[in-house]
């Protein structure tokens, strides 16, 4: 067991990576097969994912570094000595994300076996979910910034692979042909900041980056370009224009893989404002551009999600918006990290278990709404009606998850956002007047496609329609617990899983440079 | 012969070009070689940051004694690059494939299904 | 629009040609580790003699020659070669060289300076030159299955 948990970190990518390449030649030999090989995978990733959590929880939040490819160099490093290979360094915010990333790709793989079931093509989709997972698993893990830049690739070519994957549908090629454009200008933007640094300072490794960043003019044009690529990949207005397109025409189980990799974008907007650049540009400069994005992106995606008719591109505003609370949270936390009062770390674990909430609950609503629009046969929320009389897991399904996104106790969305709420209040009350009543707007957006969706006559079209099969609402419900467990119990889950990643964020710089360096 | 900073400047210019390109131009095919022209001037940027002046290529193999070498590592970055690249332009132009037999047109601003 | 291909004289040197450069891009992805080439670069240059192929004699002159689901299964047993060569080493880490400097007969030549670079020995360096095989070969199908579906592809659809 030592033995996994010590390389862990590089299995976490290469098992999802060896899945990937030999789904196509397992596929040859029957659904059945590898349907199998594929769920075992998912769950030896998910097992890795805990205990690595539990290896860098239980150490008192100290990172563990990995090097890739040789035993050469013990870590810390003694006197003098820069890090040659390229590193994986886990601390306690790279564990927790790995932990939201394993549960959304077991649930997601899960929906997908039945969602293929009478469907052909399914070999290549589950090589492209594989190599995404690997990607994100990657973004999530890696402790030098030109490997980070590789996964992001990986990411975006898997995911504009899979937003496109449908060739029937003339909407998805539209929306995969501007997905990967602006993947592929974000990325651009994070290797030239990438080259500047490596030119301005010598190497590519954070740690050693993080100990040697001044704060000069080429520093600060890096630190735009960063902010601009990730931003940008995160979702975040004013470049959010690709999000509805991806989240509304990928396939339903993918969208919520695609939720997980701009988290994982926004990590690594996280880990570069606060290891990267924390000691040396002012903190509430930089928190207060946070804030403003998180505020822009928060009130345009409730107020775009108004004017929808089309389920799916609803409920991907309202993803968009849930970016906007995480970024919140962490701004706030950023923007007082110089005086370091108690609201901050309220925020910052408020803005870091919404991550993992709106995975979860936003999880569920692209499973219900794809288990709605495969039996109504359409998306349009105006010509649906009536589902709630034959399908009736599905709609409490759809209305837990609706309910707990907008915040409403006693489930989890609840307790991240009320902390959010507090911490921001006591920064600017501005800002918590907006949080709150974008909550209540998407309350509202909720009812109103809830209420077209599920509520009403039995109409014609729909008499035919039935509870989907069990494949389908295993992983739903699995959801549904998560949401009912962590809103019934959040002061136990912030106490041990949430507040580990927010100090390992907040006041764990020097302790990520010394896990590599050894003291400074 | 001082070349100076010229590489640099010749790496802005493309990435400017790229950028006009991708704003302004209509066609989706244009779009792809803007995106390819900013791909260039990135690329041209992380090789010329390893140039030393005098250095002969990082090569060991019969490699003249004490002799200096540029940089190895950004050229390594690049050829990566270059592989992305190569992947996104073809994913890219197929999209554009699928889009031209599904609309029947190049045109952006009339494949626009997806408003709002 | 024909697609017979070229006139005579190109299909002429082409015939003569293209072998040339196959064994050319061989040659780039075997001497990866002594000198520029490798994985990469030598796949690219062997798909291009089989895109000069493709443009010489048209898809109408390959059409019973190329099998495109064999090309596809060569690539994954290149990406999987690959992945198995990097868990090799695992027990000491993932990517680890085991066959460097070990002396036996898969690429562990003894190198003069061992921790330094290869001055020049061929079958020295370990895996890397085996992962250079592996990439190569996935490099080359990978790219001539890209090529042929797209050229294929668009003249199906023109026909319809």
């Amino acid at each position: 067991m030592t033995a996994l948990t010590t390389h862990a970190p590089v299995l976490l990518i290469a098992v999802p990576l060896l899945g990937a390449f030999a789904a196509p030649l397992v596929g040859k030999l029957g659904r059945g097969v590898r349907n199998t090989l594929i769920g075992l995978i998912v769950l030896f990733v998910a097992l890795l994912a805990a205990l690595l959590a539990v290896d860098v929880f239980g150490a008192g939040g100290a990172p563990t570094v990995y090097e890739l490819g040789g035993g050469t160099f013990t870590f810390p490093l003694s006197g003098g000595q820069i890090p040659v290979r390229i590193l994986f360094e886990v601390d306690g915010m790279s564990a927790f994300m790995g932990l939201i990333t394993a549960l959304i790709v077991l649930t997601g793989a899960v929906f997908s076996f039945s969602y293929w079931k009478e469907r052909s093509g399914g070999n290549l989709y589950f090589s492209l979910f594989l190599l995404l997972t690997a990607g994100i698993f990657g973004m999530q893990l890696t402790g030098d910034m030109f490997n980070f830049f590789v996964f992001l690739e990986i990411t975006s070519i898997a995911a504009a692979g899979l937003v496109g994957f449908r060739v029937w549908l003339k909407q998805s090629q539209e929306a995969g042909f501007k997905v990967m454009a602006m993947y592929t200008l974000s990325g651009l933007f994070v290797l030239l900041a990438v080259g500047l640094l490596y030119g301005q300072h010598g190497h590519l490794n954070i740690a050693t980056l993080a100990s040697s960043i001044t704060g000069g003019l080429v520093d600060m044009i890096a630190l735009g370009l960063l902010l601009t690529g990730l931003a940008m990949k995160a979702g975040a207005v004013p470049m959010h224009m690709w999000a509805p397109d991806a989240y509304g025409e990928a396939p339903a189980p993918t969208s919520a893989v695609l939720v997980a990799n701009s988290q994982a974008s926004l990590y690594g907007l996280f880990r570069i404002l606060f290891t990267l650049f924390g000691a040396s540009v002012s903190p509430s400069a930089l928190g207060w551009i946070v804030i403003v994005l998180a505020l822009l992106t928060i009130f345009v995606g409730v107020t775009m999600a108004l004017i929808q008719h089309d389920l799916k591109r609803l409920v991907a505003y309202g993803a968009v918006s849930q970016i906007g609370y995480m970024m919140l949270g962490v701004g706030v936390g950023l923007a007082v990290s110089a005086t370091k009062p108690g609201y901050g770390l309220v925020a910052m674990q408020g803005g870091i278990f919404h991550m993992l909430n709106d995975a979860a609950c936003v999880g569920l609503l692209f499973f219900a709404s794809g288990a709605v629009i495969r039996a109504s046969g359409t998306r349009d929320l105006n010509r649906m009606g009536g589902l709630g009389h034959r399908m009736m897991w599905t709609s409490i399904f759809f209305a837990i998850g609706a309910v707990a996104l907008a915040g409403v106790p006693p489930f989890n969305g609840f307790a991240s956002k009320y902390l959010i709420y507090e911490a921001s209040f006591k920064l600017s009350p501005f800002l918590a007047v907006i949080a709150v009543l974008s909550s209540i707007l998407l309350l509202a957006v909720f009812v109103k496609a809830f209420q077209a969706a599920f509520l009403g006559p039995k109409t014609d079209a729909t008499a035919h329609v039935s509870d989907p099969s069990v494949g389908m609402m295993v992983p739903m419900a699995a959801l549904v617990l998560v949401i009912l467990v962590f809103g019934l119990f959040p002061g136990f889950f912030v106490d041990h899983i949430v507040t580990p990643a927010a100090k390992a964020l907040w006041l764990g710089r020097d302790a990520y440079i010394g896990a590599v360096l050894g003291g400074i | 012969m001082n070349i100076g900073n010229l590489p640099f400047v010749v790496a802005a210019l493309l990435v400017v070009f790229g950028l006009y390109t991708l704003l302004f131009k209509r066609n989706l095919i244009k779009l792809v070689i803007g995106i390819t022209l900013i791909e260039t001037g990135v690329n041209l940027f992380l090789v010329t940051l390893g140039y030393r002046t005098g250095g002969i290529s990082p090569i060991y193999t019969y490699a003249p004694e004490a002799q200096q070498m540029v940089l190895p590592t950004p050229q390594a970055l690049t050829l990566t690059s270059i592989v992305i690249g190569l992947a996104t332009t073809a994913l890219l132009l197929s999209f554009a494939v699928f889009v031209h037999r599904h609309y029947g047109t190049l045109d952006v601003r009339k494949v626009k299904e997806l408003k709002g | 629009m024909k697609d017979q291909g070229m006139s005579v004289i190109v299909r002429t040197i082409t015939r003569f040609v293209y072998g040339l450069i196959i064994v050319f891009g061989f040659y780039v992805i075997m001497h990866g580790h002594l000198t520029p080439g490798g994985g990469f670069q030598g796949g690219a240059v062997v798909a291009s003699a089989f895109a000069l192929l493709l443009v010489a004699f048209g898809s109408a002159g390959l059409k019973g020659r190329i099998n495109l689901h064999w090309l596809q299964s060569l690539e994954e047993v290149g990406a999987l070669a690959f992945l198995a060569l990097g868990f090799l080493g695992i027990g000491t880490a993932f990517f680890y060289n085991l066959f460097a400097g070990s002396g036996g007969f898969l690429f562990g030549a003894s190198v003069p300076n061992p921790g330094h670079p290869n001055p020049g020995i061929f079958t020295a360096g370990g895996t890397v030159p085996l992962m250079n095989w592996a990439v190569g070969l996935k490099v080359m199908t990978g790219i001539a299955a890209v090529v042929i579906i797209m050229l294929v592809g668009s003249r199906k659809e023109e026909a319809e």
